[in-house]
């Protein structure tokens, strides 16, 4: 695998580009309450339902910071092998929207908690640093609904308050490729950490992804445009690649890029303009009078990294030492948190290399057949465990597994169950075996002739006969010595 | 007892544990001369009614643990009141009831307080004459021979304590507004350090600044009304966790062997030489007593005023951007979001509000900020170590309090820098978040009251309380104005 080499460049008329890509990631913290707040953050909730006075920037109230928005900040900054900033500071961003009470965002802009780190992702060319510029905090606002009404547009405040981590990495991606793995990768971090739950479809992790292109070999960057709040993976790839042939385009023609902010349309899956640089909003950053600076103790952050748990890089590594399993294997094993622990469940109880193979085989297709996620597999760790002993101990051939594998989807039953239910056991006697064996031999007596001379292919037609007549429980290691014997 | 409501709110508040007069007769006479007192437009909204429904409720148990037991209070509208119009003087606001108290009104309630009702001020607090209310201006019970502005913005809230219309009452200071109402209208007002009393549920204007505060008609009420409201509130981030002594009991006569400071550099052009001899009477008032007087340099000074002026507008122009017209109070409908944005600022603000959000929105601005507001945060902290210079020497600073007294209404209205430089010897205590109290100490020659200034170390409000009471006691300041208006 490692033979592979990066491969994503664009072809113009006049060259190769290569795509320079930077996220910044808006994730959701984990939390009960809001970050200035003690609203609920319940997603789906009946609108307005959870908006406290503060939230709706009522005359005269005031934020107080959520400490456990800030604990959560700092794990996810030491998951990301950050700097954590014992001063920080909580700025305002103005601006005016009907879903943003305040008329201004509670974010962190000179003083983000948490400074640079960085991530390393597997790809199939190698590993691959990506630098973290920073990490800070900052209040979602509110959501608009244009299509409740047809004169007035509604807005619903529970979102209004909630905290996000603003995740800025630095422009060290390279391909949508490395984007998607990227985005796999802090939010498998997070989910370790339990400080995001990195739900892209209610919106809990979403990137906003500065694009530029530059002609291969080049070292000068060009000019970026920043893609607006993309929601998907997916979608976040596909309009990369739109965005930097579009560059291509401009630049080929003699034009110059401007830099702006755009968007993507997910029907046309193209990006758009949206508003130019001139016509970007000043903020009017300022310290937020409301709240002191924040200053954490060294000890506090200490306590924080001592109590961190076992992170995707690590466990990674003891799952190769520990389990045997290769860097492949163990990236995808790794990479959901539920998955790893159902992979050590089974592999602790059975066969560590089995476990790997049925867990990414035909766990991961049923799984993706039915689109569930691991922790609504319909078969239970402890099954698929006993199902590979049976395997392992020589009461069903893989093949019968299969079958087996296919009842315990149906019904999360024992499979020694199953395998007595159905008669599924193997057969193992010789005798019976070489009976069956005769018996195609001498009703083929043709091919018989064909393979001794010389079409050796025929070997798995006989074995294939011989299944069958056995209805699949066959030894197929028996079969295999037996028949070859006979056919010398 | 007649003339009840010429009490003292410390006298008001014994004679009914004493059951010399009942919470009834204090309500129903300052309730009489409120309603005939209506020319000077002190109140916003009235609670007469509730008043004298609880205070003949309160005649029924006498709660004597408590420390305004029967005292009809009205606030500044700029605190938030439960159920009652909370407007601060602001179009934008009117009619806007809010469903919660804020943090220090709470408090006077909790002590067996009665609101009696909503006073006038500037808009968002926002002015130095009450001018630039909603509601109209307030008129100063003192009366040349034109009606006098009360100062502000607590203007409705000096005017009141002045003319017997309410107890005492709670304002709130950003660059003086406690302070010189009270040296217009002969009364105390108390400006506690920045983070004494709670901001939570107080229409904010300048968050930095802000600070409530009493104003009251002598020292002792101040002491008892700062002993209320003051302390910690988990509901603002910014509010101190300093104990709070019982500031009345603790308050003595007797500053012997003080160190009081007169910075020079207050001696500021166009400061009328009335005031200057006022401050010299003050200044030998302080010597008499046995204090140790020395003049004292505060170099920045001159820088307060302008600093003040980048800072007060800069947090105002973000403070005010909820008032959009999206979730309470007034709405100018438009053909879309942004015309309806436009057409209700620009309704519901006045000029004066307009201008403070255009400074602020200005000094803010990209290209501006460094030149502005980073720089006036800079000089606020030299203007800091000024005042922290000094207090290594001396433990109060004497000033005056306003560079003239009161003036006539519609005097100043059309030259804002005028107006802005009646802050000039008020503001610099705000920048510095430092306690500072404005005593009345004399007359001019229109017979108008003039305050004299004490400012204080942080958290060091008794030694201000102890140094102002003393000055009181020396100087016997009785207000003479008569009842002209009713």
């Amino acid at each position: 695998m490692s033979e592979k080499q990066f491969d994503y460049y664009l072809k113009g008329e006049k060259g190769e580009y290569e795509v320079i890509i930077g996220l910044e990631v808006h994730a959701q913290v984990s939390s009960e309450a809001k970050l200035f707040s003690s609203s609920a953050t319940k997603f789906g909730s009946e609108p307005n339902s959870q908006v406290s006075l503060v939230d709706a920037a009522m005359p005269g109230m005031l934020p107080v910071i959520n400490k456990f928005c800030i604990e959560q900040a700092i794990k996810t900054g030491l998951g990301l092998n950050a700097k954590i900033n014992s001063f920080s500071k909580f700025d305002r961003k103005n601006y005016f929207y009907a879903d943003l009470p305040q008329g201004y965002q509670i974010s962190q802009f000179k003083h983000p908690i948490v400074g640079e780190g960085k991530v390393i992702l597997d790809m199939p060319y190698g590993t691959k640093e990506v630098g973290i510029e920073r990490l800070h905090l900052e209040q979602d606002a509110g959501k608009s609904m244009h299509d409740q009404d047809p004169n007035n547009s509604f807005v619903d405040l529970n979102r209004s308050g909630i905290a996000l981590m603003e995740i800025v990495s630095k422009p060290d991606l390279r391909s949508p490729s490395e984007v998607g793995e990227y985005i796999k990768k802090l939010r498998s971090i997070m989910r370790y950490l339990n400080t995001c739950d990195g739900n892209m479809e209610q919106g809990s992790l979403r990137a906003d992804v500065n694009v530029s292109v530059r002609k291969k070999g080049s070292k000068e960057f060009g000019t970026r445009c920043e893609i607006k709040n993309v929601n998907s993976i997916k979608f976040m790839q596909q309009a990369i690649d739109f965005e930097a042939r579009r560059q291509i385009e401009v630049i080929e023609d003699g034009k110059s890029i401007d830099q702006e902010t755009r968007l993507f349309d997910t029907k046309k899956q193209e990006t758009r303009s949206m508003r130019s640089k001139e016509d970007a909003h000043d903020y009017r950053y300022f310290p937020d009078p409301d709240l002191l600076p924040l200053q954490l103790e060294e000890s506090y952050i200490e306590n924080l990294k001592k109590d961190l748990p076992e992170l995707p890089d690590q466990k990674k590594q003891r799952l190769i030492s520990e389990f045997k399993l290769s860097s492949y294997e163990a990236s995808v094993i790794i990479s959901d948190q539920a998955v790893s622990s159902y992979y050590e469940e089974v592999a602790k109880n059975s066969d560590y290399k089995l476990a790997a193979t049925w867990l990414m085989g035909e766990l991961f297709a049923t799984l993706n057949k039915e689109g569930k996620e691991i922790s609504q597999s319909p078969v239970s760790a402890k099954n698929l465990a006993k199902m590979i002993n049976l395997i392992k101990d020589g009461t069903i051939s893989g093949k019968i597994a299969k079958t087996v594998f296919e009842e315990m989807v149906k019904q999360d039953a024992d499979p020694g169950k199953i395998v007595e239910e159905k008669g599924l056991k193997q057969t193992s006697d010789p005798k019976e075996i070489e009976k069956i064996i005769d018996k195609i031999l001498s009703s083929n007596q043709d091919k018989v002739e064909q393979y001794k001379s010389g079409k050796d292919k025929l070997f798995g037609f006989f074995v294939g006969q011989v299944m069958k007549e056995m209805k699949g429980k066959g030894n197929p290691g028996m079969i295999n010595d037996i028949l070859k014997n006979k056919l010398k | 007892m007649s003339e009840i409501y010429k009490l003292t709110l410390c006298q008001i508040i014994e004679k009914i544990k004493s059951k010399e007069i009942s919470c009834e007769e204090v309500t129903k006479s300052f309730v009489d001369r409120a309603v005939k007192s209506k020319k000077l437009n002190c109140y916003i909204e009235n609670t007469f009614d509730q008043a004298l429904t609880k205070s003949k409720d309160q005649d029924k148990k006498l709660e004597s643990d408590k420390k305004l037991f029967g005292a009809p209070i009205a606030v500044k509208d700029l605190f938030c009141t439960k159920g009652v119009q909370t407007t601060a003087s602001s179009k934008m606001l009117e009619g806007f009831k809010p469903e919660y108290e804020s943090t220090v009104t709470s408090k006077i309630w909790n002590e067996g307080a009665n609101l009696l009702g909503k006073l006038n001020c500037d808009e968002y607090a926002m002015g130095s004459s009450n001018e630039t209310s909603h509601f109209g201006n307030v008129i100063n019970p003192y009366k040349n021979n034109k009606d006098l502005v009360p100062g502000g913005s607590s203007g409705g809230s000096a005017s009141a304590v002045a003319a017997y219309l309410t107890s005492a009452t709670v304002g709130t200071d950003t660059g003086g507004s406690i302070r010189q109402p009270a040296s217009f209208t002969g009364t105390v007002g108390l400006k506690p350090t920045y983070g004494r009393c709670s901001r939570w549920g107080i229409v904010a204007f300048a968050s930095s600044l802000d600070q409530a505060g009493p104003m009251t008609k002598d020292v002792k009420d101040s002491a008892l009304l700062l002993e209320v409201i003051a302390g910690h509130d988990n509901k603002d981030s910014t509010s101190a966790q300093n104990k709070v002594e019982p500031f009345s009991q603790n308050l003595k006569k007797d500053i012997k062997g003080l160190k009081i400071g007169i910075p020079k550099e207050y001696k500021i052009d166009g400061i009328s030489k009335e005031i200057l001899n006022l401050w010299e009477k003050g200044v030998e008032v302080l010597k008499s007593l046995g204090c140790e007087v020395k003049e004292i340099s505060l170099p920045h000074t001159k820088y307060a005023l302008p600093t003040y002026y980048i800072i007060a507008p800069a947090e105002a122009s973000s403070n005010l951007a909820r008032y959009d017209g999206v979730r309470y109070g007034f709405r100018a409908e438009g053909k879309d979001l942004i015309e309806m944005y436009e057409n209700t600022r620009s309704l519901g603000f006045g000029d004066e509000v307009k201008r403070r959000i255009l400074i602020g929105t200005y000094v803010l601005s990209s290209g501006y900020y460094d030149a502005y507001y980073l720089k006036a945060q800079k000089v606020r902290r030299l203007i800091k170590n000024d005042f922290d210079e000094a207090f290594k020497k001396v433990d109060t600073i004497l000033t005056p309090t306003t560079p003239s007294s009161a003036f006539a209404i519609g005097e100043n209205i059309d030259d804002p820098i005028a107006m802005y430089l009646n802050d000039v010897l008020t503001v610099p205590a705000n920048l510095a978040g430092l306690p500072a109290i404005s005593i009345p100490a004399g007359y001019d020659q229109n017979n108008l009251p003039l305050g004299l200034q004490l400012i204080g170390k942080p958290f060091d409000e008794q030694t201000v309380l102890n140094n102002a009471f003393a000055i009181e006691q020396s100087i016997n300041f009785n207000s003479n104005f008569k009842d002209w208006w009713m």
